[in-house]
Parts: C-alpha cells; structure tokens; sequence
C-alpha cells in the first residue's frame, strides 16, 4: 500500500444470505484509490456497486479480505467507532438528497458537527461559511421542500463537505436531477476534488463518469477494468 | 442539558402527529388519573371512616360489670358485678401497661327524666362523674374554659363542664355560661368549661353530657364507692387486647368471678376495631395501586407501541444520521427523551385535571358524608410523576432499541 493510497481494498468478498441460499455479491474485490483523486464506479444493476460504496462509506461490513481507510485498518468495527469514522473521514452524497425534511438548509449542512459535539451557534456559523461555497447562503433559513433538486443537492454537497472528510462517496448524486443541473453538480465535485479531495461517485451515466479521472468498471462481483475507457 | 437539537425534533415529531400523540398522552395520563382519583377517593373514604373514632385513642378500651353466668366460690350465677374505688387502685397499682385510667359514673341518659335546672329552665342531660385522665383518653373539644382537673377531684369540687345542648337549653342566647351555676339532683354546679363533640355527625349524646368531678359525683349523688365503668388507654407499644386481658384477670380475682365467665365483666376496644378497618383500608389501597399501575402500564404499552411505530416511520432519517456520525448512543437517547417527554407531558396534564377533579369533589361532598376530603398528598403527586420519567423510560426502550439497530444501509436504500 502507497503512502498516497487513500482507499485500499485487497480481496474483499461479501455475501448475504438469501433465504438458505448465500448470494455472492462482490467476489474478490482488489481496488485502490489515490489520495485526491476523482474517480467513478460503474456497472450495470447487480454488479455489485452498490454494495462496493456500502463497504468503502464503512455503512456495512465485508466477509474476508482488507479494508485500509487513509491507513486505518476498517475491519470488525463498533458501531459507535464505525459512526466516529464516518463521520470523521466521509462525507456522503445521496441520490435522493436524503436532507432531514423539519430541518432547514443551514441546520441540515451542520447535522455533522452536531455529533462532533460542536456548539450550535459554532457549528451554524460554519454551515453558512459552507453554504456559501455552493452558492446558497441566502437560502439558509428556507426548509428542503422550498428548495429545487439540484439546490437539495448542493445542500447535501455542502453537508458532506462540513466535516472536512478525505473521501466523498456519491452514490448517483444526479440521478434525480435534469441533466443542466447534473452538470453543475458535477463541477461541484470537480471544484471539491480540486481542494484535495478524493472523490467516488457511483453512477450509470455516461455524462458523469466522462467527468472524473478513471472508471472502475465492475461486473457480477469482480473488478472489470480499473481504467476503463467509454467508447465515445 | 438542553438540547435544542433533540427538542426541535422531538416537537417536529408532535407537530407532524397531532392527533397521534394526542392519543398517546391520553394513554399514559389516563393511567395517572385514576391512580389520582383512587386514591384521592380512597383517602377521602378513610378519613370518612375514622372520623367515625372521634378523638377517642385508638388503643383505648373500655371495661365495665355485668352479671356472672357461672357460679364461682359459693356464689351463684346472677350476681351483678359492681365496681368500686378499690378496683381502680388495684388496677393502678398492678396493670403497669395502663397509661390513663378513667373510672365513670353516669347518671340520666337515653330516655331519662329531667335532671338539670337553671332558675325556671331545665332538661334531662346525661351526668357523667370523670377524671381529668378522660380528657386524654378521648380528647375533648373544649369550646371554653378547662375540662375538669385533679383540684376538683381532690377538693370535691362542684364544677361541672357542659355540652352544647345543655347550653342552649339552659342559658339565653347571649348569656355566657362560665361561672354560672346549674342544679343536679339539688346540688349546685358551678359551670368551667364547654365542651363540643368533634364529630358533626353521630355525635348526638355528647351534646348532652355534663361532667362532674367523680369524686364529687360519687359523694352528691349517694353512688358511695362505687364505679360505673372504666375507660383506659394503653401505653403505644402494648397490645391493648392484652392489657385489657390482664385487667379483666385481676378484676375477676378481685370481685370472685369464675377465671371462665366470659359474660361478667363486658369489654370492647378500639384497636382491634381500628385495626380492622386499617386491614380493610390496606386492602383498599393495595386494589387502589394494582388498578391505577395496571391502568399506566397499559399506558405505558400504548407509549412504546406509538415510538416503535415513529421509529419505523424515521427509518430512513435514522439510517441518514448513522451516515453522518450518529452513534447509536445518540439515536437511543433521542427515542428516550420523546418517549420522557410524551409520558410526563400526558401525566402531568392528567395529574393537574385528577387534582381539580378532588379538589372539586371535596367542595361538592358534603362534611357528614362517608367520604371526606378526598386528596392525594404532595409526596403521591410528586411520586406519580417519577412514575412517569420512570414508565416513559420502560415504554422507550425497546423502540431505541429497535432505533439504534437501524443500520446506516437504509440511508442509501431508494423507497420506490
């Protein structure tokens, strides 16, 4: 493993049980990913993507093999240690924004800090900083159901972004949105990636995957090409 | 510590389900209401029923002669068994557990003849002979002046201490009775105290009643040595159906009464009596408690069944906030504190409706009825509501549970 390695995985295997059955998901996954790098996921559904995120955002756990976090051995974790790193190393970025409906847009953007157990008038205060960032700082007191997808979007970009994490992992983060505004996302995550950022970004579409450095093309549980090239 | 996090949630919750956690208030205060209400009727009920006792001690008892029913050291059966002066001595010297000991004398009473005149005034009252130790046993309620006390007794005193309807018959309206005089039986009285009945109720004969010094009554009213009847009043920690017990033993001796007659000498004592009612009111309570706590526990089902359903219905909120950092810790204590607040908020309403509802009933009943008073004390109240924090914790606990178990996964998880 390179010091710059952010994201190391070494034969990951995962299965779940499917009634007696075991449904083998990811079958020896061998992936690296470099610190600052900006990188997309793809495959079709039930290669096993989905999956992948679930295991590198430390949302679920994996049978055998490796799982190095910026150096940090992520295997057999706590709960309450696995929320420590989540919070701390990752910022997520959901298809459906997933923004806490009775929250507005500033107190959604520092829901993180909150369970860093920053002050509340600390932690707003850094919110704004944040949700002028992506361009909606006039927008802070309004709740998520005033707001259009890809302004909910950037809310959810500027969440992930509150914790200072090394990794952002967006799991279809333009799914839901038209594809003028799937463009300014994505030049959001450009911009984020510029910072130094390493970024994931699960997708389907073309269009997003053309915008980051490499494509980890995945296929029935194994790593198809950690390059791939879109036939253009 | 106040959290405007978890509040602002918590609230959020409320606004989105009014009619929901309305439901669910009535639930758990419908529990603490009748916990209020029972036992606020049950003490009302209590205080009704021993209010019955008067201001007579309750581990006081009374003991007096019959006839004999068995023939005994030459004697035969149907001998009237009369006390006198010898027997209160042998009583005092001997029974060390008697704290007061009252002889009696009474002259006049149901259905007797005019007995008491003031100038062209007169009635027929009840004349009883008493020690001031009467005033101890049963505590007298004296309206003014002194009940009787040791000078009248050592000095023959002729004073007496007058009830309320032997003031209103024989006095005006405006004439105060005190160092007046009334006749007994040709013999002047000099009136030093008035005396009421505590009771309103059933209290009828006392108003009657003219105490007179015993020594006086027994040398007026040609009674010689001889004592009606005794009450008595045991010291607090003995048992007073034993105390009684070994009276009646020396005073059988005494007066040559057969060890196995049941029926010359008659005794009654208020504490079996109170205790029994005591037992009764035990029993009450305890029925009282099973009924209000089964009551609050199905409140506090109806409270954890609402939060299980609150818990699945933020499945998704839980596993997002898992996937910002959320520990489960904290997804435990947000379920805690909405269940708390749900159980205190519907209790405490319950508890204030439950108290107006006996504060009113106190108003409403009136003073002679059975039940009297009926409250619940500052330490139930207060007490009812740690029941709360207590029960809303139970009713949260397995919905945190539930809540902390969400895994993070659901964040990512599309609903449609």
């Amino acid at each position: 493993m390179e010091p710059s390695s952010m994201i190391n995985l070494k034969q990951i295997q995962k299965s779940y049980p499917v009634g007696n059955q075991s449904l083998h998901v990811l079958k020896g996954i061998d992936m690296e990913v470099g610190k600052g790098e900006l990188v997309s996921i793809m495959g079709s559904s039930g290669s096993g993507k989905s999956t992948l995120l679930n295991i590198i955002g430390i949302l679920d756990g994996y049978d055998s093999g490796d799982y190095h976090l910026a150096g940090t051995l992520i295997k057999n974790l706590s709960e309450k240690r696995a929320a420590h790193y989540r919070n701390k190393f990752l910022g997520f970025v959901f298809q459906s924004f997933n923004l806490l409906n009775f929250k507005n847009a500033m107190e959604n953007v520092a829901l993180p800090l909150y369970y860093q157990k920053v002050s509340r008038k600390k932690r707003n205060s850094i919110a704004l900083e944040y949700l002028d960032r992506v361009g909606l700082k006039e927008w802070a007191e309004h709740l998520p159901s005033e707001l259009s997808g890809g302004q909910k979007q950037r809310i959810a970009i500027a969440r992930a972004l509150i914790s200072d994490p090394k990794v952002i992992l967006a799991d279809e983060p333009t799914g839901a949105l038209d594809s003028s505004t799937s463009k300014e996302v994505m030049e959001i995550f450009k911009e984020v990636n510029k910072l130094g950022k390493t970024v994931i970004i699960v997708t389907h579409e073309h269009d997003i995957a053309e915008g980051t450095d490499r494509i980890i093309m995945l296929k029935d549980g194994i790593i198809l090409d950690r390059n791939f090239q879109l036939a253009s | 510590m106040f959290d405007y996090d978890k509040w602002q949630e918590i609230f959020g919750t409320i606004r989105k389900n009014k009619l929901r956690t309305f439901l669910t208030i009535i639930g758990i205060g419908w529990g603490i209401f009748m916990i209020i209400i029972l036992i606020g009727l049950g003490n009302g009920f209590q205080k009704g029923v021993t209010k019955g006792f008067g201001n007579w001690a309750t581990n006081s008892g009374f003991v007096w002669g019959q006839r004999t029913t068995i023939s005994y050291a030459g004697f035969q059966p149907g001998r009237s068994i009369d006390f006198d002066n010898s027997d209160t001595e042998l009583l005092l010297s001997r029974v060390r557990e008697i704290r007061y000991l009252a002889p009696r004398n009474r002259l006049g009473g149901w259905r007797g003849g005019n007995n008491a005149v003031r100038g062209d005034k007169t009635g027929a009252f009840t004349i009883v002979g008493d020690y001031p130790e009467f005033n101890k046993i049963n505590v007298q309620n004296l309206k003014k002046g002194r009940f009787i006390n040791q000078n009248d007794i050592n000095g023959y005193r002729k004073v007496a201490v007058i009830g309320k309807n032997v003031v209103d018959l024989l006095f005006d309206e405006d004439e105060d009775p005190i160092g007046e005089y009334i006749t007994i039986k040709k013999v002047n009285f000099q009136v030093v105290g008035l005396v009421e009945p505590v009771r309103n109720d059933g209290g009828e004969e006392d108003l009657n009643n003219i105490h007179v010094p015993f020594s006086t009554f027994q040398r007026a009213f040609g009674y010689g040595e001889r004592v009606g009847w005794y009450a008595f009043a045991a010291y607090e920690h003995f048992n007073v159906s034993e105390v009684q017990a070994k009276m009646l033993t020396l005073l059988k001796e005494k007066n040559r009464i057969n060890p196995l007659d049941e029926d010359a000498i008659g005794y009654f004592n208020l504490q079996e009596e109170f205790e029994e009612i005591s037992g009764l009111f035990t029993g009450l309570k305890l029925f009282t408690w099973f009924v209000g706590l089964s009551t609050l526990f199905a409140g506090i089902i109806g409270v954890s069944n609402i939060m299980l359903i609150i818990v699945k219905e933020r499945t998704k909120e839980i596993g997002i906030r898992k996937s910002l950092g959320a520990t489960p810790l904290s997804i435990v204590s947000l379920i805690l504190q909405e269940s708390v607040f749900l159980s205190i908020v519907g209790g405490y309403i319950a508890l204030i409706i439950g108290l107006l509802l006996l504060d009113l009933l106190s108003n409403l009943i009136p003073d002679d009825s059975i039940i009297l008073n009926p409250a619940v004390s500052p330490g139930i109240a207060l007490g009812s509501l740690v029941l709360l924090v207590i029960g809303g914790m139970i009713a949260g606990i397995l919905p945190a549970q539930k809540a902390a178990s969400i895994s993070p996964i659901e964040a990512i998880r599309q609903e449609n």
